[in-house]
């Protein structure tokens, strides 16, 4: 890899944000340098390179730092045209891609990490909430899939489907850990079908890591958490 | 009938935002005002998942959230632009309008402005505190160099994410007694603020001081009376 084009990622292994950049990279075929962060002692490089929030990921290319993960990832599709773009061409269809990103963002992400955090009583509330805005976004898919059977592959997979695998792909690994049923095929088929589909591709599977890898660090990472609320 | 249609509240500034993208760009639309306490069946019908304002309906189809609504704006209108051209200065714009949405939450007229209203409290100190680190960061990261408004000189969608900044900001603070932004403190942002609101539209297009301040007015009475 020469100069020119020079790509490198600056990520956490353990991130979804990270995770939904490393997967962009990969789709699209675009050689990247990986840079892996110590959370606890963040490189002065990352620093640097995001100096607002000092957070991962960052996405450096020919020396120009962006963050924020979906800004990144329209960076990406806005540079390198191939296929798969990850925003329709159509305006009305991009909007309502940015919509539903914006949805699974804002309303379904911290909630799901309310419900790895907590138990009892603010877990239980928690995963009625996930369970509602899951049925919200069951309705809200029908319009992207109309025939009702998501077919994604290497060359259709786009921004909201990485970002919904980002939050939900490991929706086994946290079903096993937390004894509680996430993703029902039977109240959301469409959502099912449709996780099942993105997590069948050879580039997501090999960008995953291994099931008891996954199953240690939301364990690792539940146990944190519970220790340090009691 | 109109092709473009705008659901908004004259006392949002997402409301405005979109409201200045499309007299910018010369795009004539009907207005259609929403009472927030009494939402209209059209608008719960266009907006079912979050049954807020803003909503722009094009051609009958409605296009919700008041940073989605400008970028389709932009790519159905793209004269004059209101987004760089260039992928990295429109990432470095996106970044913006991303930071301005996550921190302006605080100074929308959503029940978390009230955190600014208690006379006195942790609550109001730490509400200060985060809208302080925010003037800072703009500041200090997002108006570097000198530049008239955030992307170079001319206007763009990133000022009018920040537009409450520029007008609500203060009403807000004569409302709650307080004062958080001090021109000395804060040059560059005080010279944007000033470059901002003496373009035409913007001018011409922000929700009434003395209205707005009266109506927060009463809405602290009323909480503080409650208390």
């Amino acid at each position: 890899m020469g100069e020119e084009n020079k790509v490198i990622l600056h990520g956490v292994w353990a991130s979804p944000f990270s995770k939904r950049v490393e997967l962009a990279l990969k789709l699209k075929g675009i050689p990247f340098e990986y840079v892996e962060e110590d959370l606890q002692n963040k490189s002065p490089q990352l620093l640097r390179c995001n100096p607002v929030h000092k957070k991962i990921p960052v996405l450096v290319h020919n020396g120009k730092p962006i963050a924020e993960s979906l800004v990144i990832l329209e960076y990406i599709d806005e540079t390198w045209k191939n296929s798969p773009r990850l925003l329709p061409k159509d305006p009305y269809k991009r909007a309502k891609v940015r919509f539903w990103t914006s949805f699974v963002q804002q309303q379904l992400f911290d909630t799901m990490f309310t419900v790895t955090k907590t138990e009892g009583e603010a877990q239980r509330k928690a995963v009625k909430e996930v369970s509602e805005k899951l049925q919200v976004l069951e309705e809200g898919i029908k319009e992207l899939f109309p025939n009702g059977n998501p077919c994604i592959d290497s060359q259709n997979i786009g921004l909201l489907d990485i970002v919904i695998l980002s939050l939900l792909g490991p929706h086994k690994v946290q079903e096993e850990v937390l004894g509680i049923k996430i993703i029902d095929p039977e109240k959301t088929p469409l959502i099912f079908a449709w996780l099942t589909a993105i997590n069948q591709l050879t580039v997501v599977k090999e960008a995953t890591p291994p099931h008891d890898k996954l199953v240690a660090l939301l364990k690792f990472l539940r146990e944190n958490s519970l220790k340090s609320s009691a | 009938m109109a092709v473009v249609k705008l659901f908004g509240a004259w006392t949002s500034p997402y409301f405005y935002r979109v409201i200045w993208a499309l007299k910018l760009k010369g795009i004539p639309y009907e207005c259609i005002e929403e009472d927030l306490l009494n939402k209209s069946p059209l608008l719960l019908q266009y907006n079912p998942v979050h049954k807020k304002i803003p909503v722009l309906v094009h051609d009958g189809k409605p296009i919700c959230e008041s940073t989605i609504i400008p970028q389709y704006i932009e790519e159905i209108w793209p004269q004059p632009s209101l987004l760089p051209s260039d992928p990295y200065e429109r990432a470095m714009a996106r970044f913006w309008i991303k930071f301005a949405d996550d921190k302006l939450i605080l100074l929308a007229l959503s029940p978390s402005i009230s955190k600014m209203y208690r006379a006195s409290g942790e609550e109001q100190e730490k509400a200060v505190k985060y809208i302080l680190e925010m003037l800072e960061t703009m500041e200090d990261h997002g108006l570097i160099g000198g530049k008239k408004f955030f992307g170079g000189d001319k206007i763009s969608m990133v000022d009018m994410a920040f537009g409450a900044v520029a007008h609500w900001l203060g009403v807000i603070e004569d409302a709650a007694g307080l004062k958080i932004f001090e021109a000395h403190k804060f040059p560059r942002l005080q010279s944007w603020i000033q470059n901002f609101k003496e373009v035409p539209i913007i001018k011409e297009n922000l929700t009434d001081r003395d209205k707005m301040f009266a109506l927060l007015k009463r809405r602290r009475e009323m909480l503080l009376a409650s208390k």
